[in-house]
């Protein structure tokens, strides 16, 4: 702040002070026995004059008197940084190094075990899950049930791996899908026919003509990324077709709605945004959901 | 001076209560509008693209800044849950700010990257769809609608005037860039790049 600016503050607030007390007291009455009036008449009623009390006026001058003892411990005037030195900056800064002090040595200690190992541990479950709740809920909701275009993290079917190594690397890079858009491709009747065939994979109801034409397409286009199989690469992202589980629907409907436009799900990347340590612990919590340990049931990991 | 004076002379009273008032805007305000660490933004802050702006007129139209604030104070809890806290260089081209004061919503400072498009477009047609517990309100109409664009200009070349540093053309340009634009992509535009340039990890 510049000097001029500073001083404007200083002045200002000084004058302002000064002023608040000089009307006060300069106005102050005496308490009198004597009941004055101010002389105002209305309809036969008349105001009372009556003086301040005095106690309302000692708390008055008490608060400016607070006032004062704050400007000189506490920064208010201008470029004066107070007697104690106070910032709000500052006074964050120390609270956070007090929680980085409390935490890291339990942190520290969890960093180093493998995510298996501390999996179910009932502190790591219990942070993992404010962890969770904070940042990842939002998609993949509170329960970790995933909705729709964002993926169940509490079954064991995996787009990108389940493995600590996988959950780590999708938490850390984000993950980016790519299916590309098959419409200008196939055609009406190609997105029929595949559509068809992915049903038959499930052991669906599926048209057997169509459904033949569409395993030509599959091999040709699809198998590249789900396998010949179907089965899904997890190296790609690409998901099993064959298991029952649809992250974007599992009508007919639904599944040509997906071949004709494609699908570009999207995980963000958390390396930016979250320490190690929290997304090692993050990790632990993901991977030991679903799963029970021998003395864990399967509800409580939530 | 007599009090009497004063109630019986409405002007008068009128200026003394002027006079008293402006001491807090004087002393709070007006400094602040000629300091360098408020009016200097932080580095990389560029002025709004046409798009994020009209995605941003769209969150004001829509009320986006009743239930949601733009403003992480420096205390551990919000910085824990929001990131780094909000410095004043960061708001320098917002005008009018949108810092808020209430938060139904989370604050939204830095929710800039922090979800897919697809996210925002699938919790914008309906929260309930992505998040079963929330009360916002659905706003399926920004997924019809499209941009006007003849304003747009207009818009940018006002924001000129109180010196936001946009270009000839920036101004020329900024019509073809938001024409037949959907009001839910100019809107997800602006809702990406909030607060992106501070991160930290925390």
């Amino acid at each position: 702040m510049s000097n001029f600016w500073s001083g404007w503050i200083i002045l200002l607030t000084s004058a302002q002070l000064v002023a608040a007390l000089w009307i006060l007291l300069g106005n102050r009455k005496k308490p009198t026995r004597e009941i004055k009036t101010t002389g105002h008449r209305y309809d036969g009623l008349e105001e009372l004059d009556t003086p301040l009390p005095t106690w309302w006026v000692y708390m008055f001058v008490s608060t400016i008197v607070w006032s004062v003892g704050y400007l000189i411990l506490y920064p208010g005037m201008g470029n004066y940084q107070g007697l104690l030195g106070w910032t709000s900056i500052d006074q964050y800064e120390v609270r956070v190094a007090e929680a980085d002090e409390q935490y890291r040595a339990m942190r520290d200690r969890y960093l180093a075990m493998p995510v298996e190992e501390i999996a179910f541990e009932p502190k790591v479950r219990k942070m993992g899950r404010r962890l969770f709740g904070n940042n990842c809920a939002q998609c993949h909701g509170s329960d970790a049930y995933g909705a729709h275009g964002f993926p169940n993290l509490a079954d064991d079917d995996w787009l990108y791996g389940g493995t600590p190594e996988a959950i780590k690397a999708t938490l850390i890079h984000g993950r980016q899908a790519a299916m590309p858009a098959w419409q200008a491709i196939l055609g009406d009747s190609g997105i029929e026919e595949a559509t068809q065939y992915v049903l038959s994979l499930n052991a669906r109801e599926a048209d057997s003509g169509k459904a033949a034409k569409g395993a030509q397409h599959f091999q040709a286009y699809c198998a590249a990324c789900h396998g010949a199989d179907g089965k899904g690469n997890q190296l790609m992202g690409a998901p099993n077709l064959t298991n029952g589980i649809w992250l974007y629907g599992g009508t007919a409907d639904q599944i040509a709605h997906t071949l004709r436009n494609g699908r570009n799900g999207k995980m963000p990347a958390f390396s930016d945004t979250l320490t190690e340590d929290k997304i090692h612990i993050l990790t632990a919590w993901v991977y030991g959901l679903g799963r029970s340990s021998s003395t864990t049931a399967t509800a409580a990991n939530l | 001076m007599k009090h009497d004076k004063i109630e019986r002379t409405p002007s008068l009273m009128i200026v003394l209560i002027i006079v008293a008032i402006s001491f807090g805007t004087l002393v709070e305000l007006v400094p602040l509008a000629f300091s360098k660490k408020t009016t200097t933004p932080i580095e990389g802050l560029e002025p709004y693209s046409a798009l994020e702006l009209e995605g941003r007129d769209i969150y004001i139209r829509e009320g986006c800044h009743t239930c949601h604030s733009q403003m992480i104070r420096p205390l551990r809890a919000e910085t824990e849950r929001y990131g780094h806290y909000s410095v004043a260089g960061e708001f320098v081209y917002d005008r009018p700010f949108l810092w808020g004061s209430k938060r139904t919503g989370p604050d939204l400072a830095r929710v800039g990257a922090r979800y897919s498009d697809e996210w925002h477009r699938a919790h914008l047609y309906n929260p309930r769809d992505v998040i079963p517990e929330s009360n916002m309100p659905a706003f399926p109409w920004l997924f019809n609608d499209t941009i006007d664009a003849k304003t747009t200009p207009l818009k940018l070349a006002t924001l000129r005037k109180l010196g936001v540093p946009y270009t000839d053309a920036d101004i020329a340009g900024a019509q073809d860039a938001v024409e037949g634009v959907r009001e839910i992509d100019a809107l997800i535009a602006y809702l990406q790049q909030l607060g992106t340039l501070i991160q930290a990890r925390r």
